[in-house]
């Protein structure tokens, strides 16, 4: 009796440090959603209204401004949108190649590192890491040089390359890790079993792999997709990507806060549905309990 | 049929200056079933590895049949390879673990349908073909992995430690199935254990290795009955040889309470100092004036079948295995005879046998 009820409250206080965890990672989002319904006016009264119906009115006005303001003509005139759709398909775009260019060249880059005996691949591990190390303020102005003597600045491939060359290191250390988990035995079987390595590699290491390689994506996607500094200052004119805009959006003289805060939440949905999508295959886990070590 | 033995010539392998297996000599009939033996970190696996084309020799040749394969992938070598942690893929069921060989080949759908049930069929295990590797229990899943070794029906199996990692009540009778398979099959075998036991009972011939270095080749009771280095004689047999220091004096064996004569084939010029070996089941108790050797009683194991004793001689101790009724109690002296015709003797410097 009395241990049901200890019971019962050390379920209750643990239920209750959950909710408040949640709340307190979930509360911007929930300003940020709120505001971005939010008439103009009623963004920076204090103290800030939260319920909307009850407190205010919710509207979609500054959703309808976002995407139409500045009208730019596309489809070839038939409709005039403001830049950020553009914007959003430039983020897609890129951010979407260089999250697969990364995954890819850095699981293959991993397995190398993981399987074969290379000299010195400790520190061609390091140096692949250092060169996220420094800021990337430093690194921008001989990247700058470099793109305009290339001819890549306000290109789709330039800030593509860049940002696969940023995410890889990442991709190499993880999947590294990863592999050195995964017995050899499995692609020795499937080499002894008549496959090349590659085919081994192809039919029995990534479908194990799999979980891994969406994980390490989620991570290089959002790195791609929230870069600001170097998409301003290498792609600020053509295949600028959607910080860029949301930037543009602050104002001169006042800041729009219901106008960001609209653009800011258009510009989660396609992280979040990707997470979402792949959220099956990270809960899946790794598989590879039948190999006991 | 084609003729599947294996050769391999002068094969030596370095592991960054680490010396794991040097100059191996080894010929493999065709159908043979071998046996490579001795601790672990004597390079047996690492040979079986160079066989099956994954790892490449340092310097040597592989022959499998009439080609020399020591260049080729281990996708082309048409071997079979079972692993000691079985490595079946996990993310396939057991149908599809079995068909995965045949599938490199570009067989026909049906051919492979009716080649993984006719397997399934022969090593029991239809029942499993729909479960995942997870699923399964150790001993199965080993299954399984032969399975996918012979469905290809290849040249030449090849097994690291196939029934180290499955339980106990299970290892011996997977050894005698992997033995009648093998016998049914008539493919030739290639096995590596560091247990003597698996060693005798499955091998044609047993290959027992040191360091990297073959010591000797031959079949289970050779091995067992002529031991040909020091090594293999304390390796082989349990409970293991009597191994006792011994000098030769006046035609005579002579160790700590031990004399023994010499026999009249010791060679001239045999070292002065020897090791003396013979199994515990060559040493018996007899009346003092017939004795080679005294001592005291420590221990007696009755195992049922036979009964060991442990008995001090001089600072060494000495096995004897008797018939299970021959009573003696511990701490009571003894004397002991050893048969004359089954000793063996060895330098103890270099390991080699004198005779």
């Amino acid at each position: 009796m009395n241990g049901t009820l200890r019971l019962r409250i050390a379920a209750l206080l643990w239920g209750l440090a959950l909710a408040a965890v949640l709340v307190f990672f979930l509360f911007p989002l929930y300003w940020m959603l709120v505001t971005a319904l939010k008439p103009r006016a009623e963004v920076t009264l204090l103290p800030p209204s939260l319920l909307p119906y009850v407190q205010f009115r919710p509207t979609l006005e500054n959703f309808a401004a976002v995407l139409t303001e500045r009208p730019q003509p596309i489809l070839g005139g038939w409709v005039a949108l403001s830049p950020f759709p553009a914007a959003l398909l430039n983020s897609v775009l890129i951010g979407g190649t260089a999250t697969v260019a990364s995954v890819l060249l850095g699981t293959f880059a991993a397995y190398a590192f993981s399987r074969f005996h290379t000299r010195g691949a400790g520190d061609l591990l390091f140096f692949i890491l250092s060169t996220r190390m420094l800021p990337p303020i430093v690194v921008v102005i001989p990247l700058f040089l470099m793109f305009t003597e290339l001819g890549l600045r306000n290109s789709f491939w330039g800030l593509t390359t860049l940002y696969t060359t940023a995410g890889l290191p990442f991709v190499v250390w993880m999947m590294k890790g990863f592999f050195d988990e995964i017995a050899r035995e499995y692609e020795e079987a499937a080499m002894t079993d008549g496959y090349s390595r590659l085919q081994a590699i192809w039919r029995v290491l990534l479908p194990e792999a799999l979980p891994a390689m969406l994980a390490t994506a989620v991570f290089v996607l959002i790195f791609a997709w929230n870069e600001f500094v170097f998409a301003q200052l290498l792609n600020p004119d053509r295949y600028s990507t959607a910080p860029i805009f949301l930037y543009s959006v602050i104002g001169y003289g006042r800041v729009e806060w219901a106008r960001m805060a609209a653009t800011s939440v258009m510009f989660l949905v396609p992280v979040v549905a990707f997470t979402i999508l792949v959220r099956r295959h990270l809960l899946r886990g790794v598989t590879f309990g039948a190999v006991r070590r | 049929m084609t003729v599947a033995q294996v050769r391999v010539e002068r094969l030596t392998k370095h592991f960054d200056g680490m010396v794991a297996v040097a100059s191996l000599d080894l010929e493999v009939a065709d159908g043979e079933f071998l046996v490579l033996l001795g601790p672990s970190g004597c390079g047996k696996t690492t040979t079986l590895r160079c066989i099956a084309g994954l790892e490449t020799p340092t310097s040597g040749e592989v022959w499998i049949g009439s080609r020399r394969v020591t260049h080729l992938r281990a996708a082309d070598r048409d071997i079979a390879f079972v692993f000691q942690f079985y490595a079946l893929y996990p993310h396939l069921t057991v149908y599809d673990n079995i068909a995965f060989p045949l599938r490199a080949t570009g067989l026909a759908r049906e051919e492979i349908h009716r080649r993984v049930l006719a397997v399934a069929e022969l090593l029991r295990i239809p029942h499993l073909l729909k479960f995942r590797p997870a699923q399964l229990s150790g001993g199965e899943q080993q299954r399984v992995a032969l399975g996918r070794a012979i469905v290809r029906r290849p040249q030449a199996f090849l097994m690291d430690e196939p029934l180290t990692n499955v339980d106990a009540s299970f290892r011996v009778d997977l050894r005698v199935e992997l033995k009648h398979l093998q016998q049914e099959l008539g493919t030739t075998t290639i096995y590596v254990t560091h247990d003597q036991t698996e060693a005798m009972s499955l091998g044609h011939r047993i290959a027992v290795m040191r360091s990297g270095v073959l010591q000797q080749v031959g079949t289970p009771l050779e091995v067992y009955r002529s031991p040909k280095t020091l090594f293999v004689a304390s390796f082989i047999g349990s409970p293991p040889m009597n191994l006792i220091p011994v000098d030769l004096e006046d035609h005579l064996l002579r160790g700590q309470d031990l004399q023994v004569p010499c026999p009249p084939t010791l060679p001239m010029g045999a070292p002065r100092h020897l090791v003396l070996g013979v199994r515990p089941e060559d040493v018996s108790f007899v009346d003092s004036q017939d004795a080679h050797a005294y001592g005291t009683i420590l221990t007696r194991e009755p195992l049922g079948d036979e009964t060991v004793y442990a008995v001090a001689v001089g600072d060494q101790v000495v096995r004897v295995v008797t018939e299970p009724h021959v009573r003696w109690e511990p701490g009571t002296n003894a004397a002991l005879a050893f048969s004359l015709e089954r000793l063996h003797l060895y330098d103890p410097v270099t390991g080699a046998l004198v005779l």
